[in-house]
């Protein structure tokens, strides 16, 4: 059964315009991005090609492009452009002013690909 | 009702084999694999870089476990064939226990009933081959490892991480990779090798003498003409190998890699015939005409094979049989070349090594303190043997020429050093549909051809989106050119090619005008107004180098922009921490700054204080939060190592203490590097100013470089290079003071800030301009523009600030913060 965790991560101000920030949750590292016409995304940090940090990806066209080596990830789906590389991606809301992720740990049930 | 297909081993022959079936049938085969390997299919070519820590296993797969489902392959993994019951038309395998070696010669001990059946209509044998293990006392200790797949590798790294002493036993191809694999896991490496050279098999005396110099400069100690006869243990494990010679050798791990053997039980125990290897003839069928066997398992007239690319022909041939595409395709056998795999050493070799025919031509050049080495076998004016180290740029066009038996140029130079302008070595439009052209991505002409006649590809970009060619090293782009100008007749004016960024489609003189004219000043404007609808992120970070270039003060700053190394000044490493390197102007600092320096790596603990190739320190492995107190202990401005931007001055001791200097080369690169230091351009620009044609700071071959002349006078250069790409800078002019360099660099560099297109080079700029051109209007004014050019950098220089200088008020919040850390206090839990 998928465990889902609610839980506010502060202030939509807490991240910078049309970048990400990572949050570290229960011990786990996610990327939560602003894009520039308000949408909130959020996926794993860790990319799973050599464990670079997502949220410090450029953004666009619906994508975070990995600082390291340039593989790129669907915000919304966490699809990858590399074969067999993707990555988890949760559901997001904004309620008062506060971004909320509706988290769910990894397990075997919950692998993105 | 489909045939059923047993393929045995699923490595690079076995699974290769599969994929040229199906690409001619898809539907005439029920396929099924067994693979002693618990993995899909990797590439076990990379397996050295594997070892060498610069890819990660699960990078190297070529079929992963979907690729089996999404085709239909019923997949056996761990699973080791034992025999094949020939009469019942049965293949009898086993499962293997985790841990257990795919490839020892033994079969796992399991009751009779435990055994896997499949029937069969037809099999192909592809179980490769195992390392040979010489009669060595004590090769069976703990600490003893063999080189063959993923699982070795993952034991000797988890092995090596206690041991501090490596012993290579076999200095062939494999085992100088392994050897220089070993040391990037910080272990001191000997290489033994029984015969009095290096690679006996591939080099002559003489290169093998070379090599070992360039692998003993490198740190890897080689012992030659040295037999291991035991290795000895000492509390279980590995303590050192003893020679026939009665030496020995202390050592903590010992890599056996003395050549392979065929794997040949599952033949033998069919009763099929084996020599060396399965005995095969010429349309790889085995002496039962249901069986074929492929791959370095096969022995063929005589010959068994130790690389791939006799496998990819033997496979096509057994596909266009199988497949009743050309059920009379023979394969004859193969000429093989071969390349090192080792960083810093360029070697390949093909062919015979030695001659003894008196009427063979024999070229050979040696540069010796180059370390190069170049032999050529030619016979009736075709290669027969070729041998290049040191200096391998014509390696591929060789191999081309070699192993399609092409006829040779009649200017031997051309084969030894490279055709003269113009015309090319090789043409590869008369190559063969079979002949391999990207090597990186293992891309074939036909495959180029196929895209080109049926993807309607007609650039060389399209062709490597499609089929992966040319996005390797990128060395046969020229070749994809020719084919497709064979086919088509000409290569496509690819106009995105031409854009300044993929997402704003026009050049730069014309998006410079229109930035100007509708005063664009942010990013998000920009994609908004002349963009196609679209954000695209590689889009955004020209779009920012540019702007602030053409706004320098007015310029609408948008963070999200900017690549992580531009929002906060540092480059990001390999392991998300980043590097600081400060401003050190001309290479001169004090003992203060230095002290400073040291405190702060001992302070934020540096993993790594580095001399950088441009005159400066560079502190390694800092974390962003660090940053900004970092910056602010060091004190010194930034030295933009992260950035598109101006970087350093290289300088030369010059005329205060050197008795050939000719003008005051510290003075001069001060002055410069204090006028330009941090100015944005559309990529690096590096700069020396030396103090003699000595050139001791290298300034022929920097973005900018000046060099004092008899006189009093100084030469500027433009466009030079010593990176990915060489070249001599061109000569701008010859000026007589300090005050005239920066005037007329100040002229170049805008001009090139100006002009050129995001991500190149001065040294592409100003070849693609022409120095005449550029003379004219940078010295001459031929266009009146020189007088603006001086003002606009004046502006750019005026608008400098230190970027580090956000250490004390970051531009946005959590600029410089790592990971916040979220404390889940109540957990509202929802099932759904
Ligand atoms: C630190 C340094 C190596 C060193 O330890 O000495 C270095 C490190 C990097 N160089 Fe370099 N280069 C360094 C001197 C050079 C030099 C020598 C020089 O500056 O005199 C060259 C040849 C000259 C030149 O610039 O072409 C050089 C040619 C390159 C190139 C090839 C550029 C080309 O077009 O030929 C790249 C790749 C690129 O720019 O796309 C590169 C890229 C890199 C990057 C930034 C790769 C990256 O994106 O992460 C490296 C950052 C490593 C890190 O994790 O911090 N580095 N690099 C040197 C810093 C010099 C400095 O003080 O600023
Ligand atoms: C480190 C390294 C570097 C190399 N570098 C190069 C290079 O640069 N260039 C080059 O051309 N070549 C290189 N080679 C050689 C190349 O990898 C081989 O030529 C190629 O892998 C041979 O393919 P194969 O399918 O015949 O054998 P393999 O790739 O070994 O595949 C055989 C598979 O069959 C399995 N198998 C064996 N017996 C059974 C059984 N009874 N039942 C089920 N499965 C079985 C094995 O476990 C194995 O997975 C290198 C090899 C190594 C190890
Ligand atoms: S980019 Fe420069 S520093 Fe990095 S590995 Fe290559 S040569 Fe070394
Ligand atoms: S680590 Fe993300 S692309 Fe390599």
């Amino acid at each position: 059964m998928r465990k889902e965790i609610r839980i506010n991560l502060g202030p939509l101000e807490g991240i910078p315009m049309g970048q990400g920030h990572c949050f570290r949750i229960e011990g786990e590292d996610i990327a939560v991005f602003r894009t520039r016409n308000g949408e909130i995304f959020a996926v794993e940090n860790t990319c799973p090609h050599m464990k670079g940090p997502l949220a410090e990806g450029i953004i666009g066209d619906g994508k975070v492009v990995c600082p390291l080596h340039g593989h790129r990830f669907d915000l919304k789906t966490g699809e990858g452009s590399e074969a067999s590389e993707c990555v988890r991606s949760f559901e997001m809301s904004i309620e008062n002013g506060n971004v909320f992720i509706a988290y769910v740990p990894a397990s075997e049930e919950n692998v993105p690909c | 009702m489909k045939k059923r297909l047993v393929v045995v081993g699923n490595g690079m022959a076995g699974a290769r084999m599969v994929e040229e079936i199906l690409k001619r049938k898809r539907d005439i085969y029920e396929i099924v694999m067994f693979g002693a390997e618990p993995y899909g299919n990797y590439n076990r070519i990379l397996l050295s870089n594997v070892l060498n820590q610069s890819q990660a296993p699960d990078e190297i797969f070529l079929n992963p476990l979907d690729w089996y489902i999404e085709n239909k392959i019923t997949l056996h993994t761990g699973v080791k064939v034992t025999h094949i019951d020939r009469k019942e038309k049965k293949v009898y395998a086993l499962k293997l226990a985790e841990g257990d070696v795919p490839y020892t010669t033994g079969i796992p001990e399991e009751a009779d009933t435990d055994f896997i059946s499949v029937p069969y209509d037809e099999v192909i044998i592809a179980t490769g081959a195992r390392p040979f293990v010489p009669r060595i006392k004590g090769s069976d200790f703990p600490g003893t490892f063999l080189f063959r797949t993923i699982d070795d590798c993952d034991l000797i790294a988890e092995y090596a991480k206690n041991c501090e002493k490596a012993v290579v036993i076999g200095g062939g191809l494999l085992g100088l990779e392994a050897a220089r694999g070993l040391m990037t896991h910080d272990l001191e490496v000997s290489v033994v090798e029984a015969a009095d050279q290096l690679m006996p098999s591939q080099l002559d005396t003489e290169a093998g003498r070379i090599l070992e110099r360039a692998m003993g400069a490198m740190g890897l100690r080689v012992l030659t003409k040295t037999m291991t006869s035991q290795i000895v243990q000492k509390r279980g494990k590995v303590s050192r190998v003893v020679f026939s010679d009665g030496g020995v050798l202390d050592t903590d791990l010992v890599v056996i890699s003395a050549g392979i053997v065929p794997i040949t039980e599952v033949a033998q125990r069919s009763g099929l015939k084996v020599n060396h290897g399965i005995l095969c003839d010429d349309q790889m069928r085995t002496n039962d005409p249901d069986i074929y066997a492929v791959g370095e398992c096969v022995e063929h007239r005589g010959v068994t094979y130790g690389l791939v690319d006799p496998i990819w022909q033997q496979v096509n041939v057994l596909a266009d049989v199988l497949c009743g595409v050309n059920i009379d395709a023979v394969y004859t056998g193969s000429i093989t070349g071969t390349k090192l795999k080792v960083m810093g050493v360029d070697l390949a070799s093909m062919g015979e090594k030695e001659t003894e025919d008196i009427d063979d031509e024999i070229l050979i050049y040696r540069d010796p303190n180059r370390g190069i080495y170049k032999k050529l076998i030619v016979r009736n004016n075709k290669i027969h043997g070729a041998i290049l180290l040191g200096d391998v740029d014509l390696s591929d066009g060789l191999m081309q020429l070699f192993m399609n038996e092409k006829t040779l140029p009649e200017n031997r130079a051309e084969i030894l050093f490279g055709a003269v302008e113009g015309t090319s070595l090789f043409d590869a439009s008369d190559l063969p549909n079979s002949a391999q052209i990207c090597n990186c991505n293992g891309v074939c002409k036909g495959d180029i051809i196929a895209a080109i006649e049926n993807k309607n590809c007609s650039s060389v970009a399209a062709i490597g989106t499609e089929t992966k060619a040319g996005q390797g090293c990128g060395s046969c782009r020229g070749a994809i050119a020719q084919i497709i100008s064979s086919v088509v007749g000409e290569v496509a004016y690819d106009a995105s090619e031409h854009y300044y960024v993929p997402g704003v489609p026009l050049e730069k003189s014309q998006l410079v005008r229109e930035i100007r004219s509708q005063k664009l000043k942010s990013v998000s404007k920009v994609l908004a107004i002349l963009g196609e609808g679209m954000e695209d992120p590689t889009t955004k970070t020209g779009l920012a180098s540019l702007l602030k270039t053409l706004w320098p003060k007015m310029y609408e700053d948008q963070r999200d922009a900017r690549f992580i190394n531009d929002r906060v000044h540092a480059n990001i490493q390999k392991d998300g921490t980043f590097s600081v390197i400060p401003r050190i102007v001309a290479g001169v600092t004090t003992p203060e700054a230095l002290l400073r320096i040291a405190q702060a790596a001992v302070k934020y603990k540096a993993k790594m204080i580095k001399f950088t190739g441009g005159q400066r320190i560079d502190l390694l492995g800092i974390k962003k939060e660090d940053l900004p107190a970092i910056w602010k202990d060091i004190g010194l401005p930034s030295g933009h190592g992260y950035t598109k931007a101006f970087r350093t001055v290289k300088s030369c001791v010059g005329t205060d203490f050197c008795r050939f200097g000719l003008g005051n080369s510290i003075s001069l690169a001060e002055q410069v590097e204090l006028r330009f230091q941090g100015i944005e351009a559309p990529h690096k620009v590096k700069m020396a100013v030396t103090g003699c044609p000595r050139n001791c700071a290298e300034a022929y071959v920097k973005d900018i470089g000046v060099v004092a002349i008899e006189g009093g006078k100084w030469e500027i250069y433009i466009g030079g290079a010593a990176g990915a790409t060489i070249r001599k800078g061109d000569l701008l002019c010859t000026v007589g003071s300090h005050e005239d360099v920066l005037k007329y660099t100040s002229r170049f560099f805008e001009y090139y800030r100006e002009h050129a297109k995001y991500l190149e080079r001065t040294y592409g700029f100003v070849e693609r301009i022409g120095i005449d051109l550029l003379k004219g209007i940078l010295i001459d004014d031929s266009l009146g523009i020189c007088a603006n050019l001086e003002e606009k950098m004046q502006e750019a220089v005026d608008a400098y600030q230190d970027p580090w200088k956000e250490a004390e008020d970051p531009v946005y919040p959590f600029q410089f913060e790592g990971p916040k850390l979220i404390e889940v206090l109540e957990k509202a839990e929802n099932n759904g």
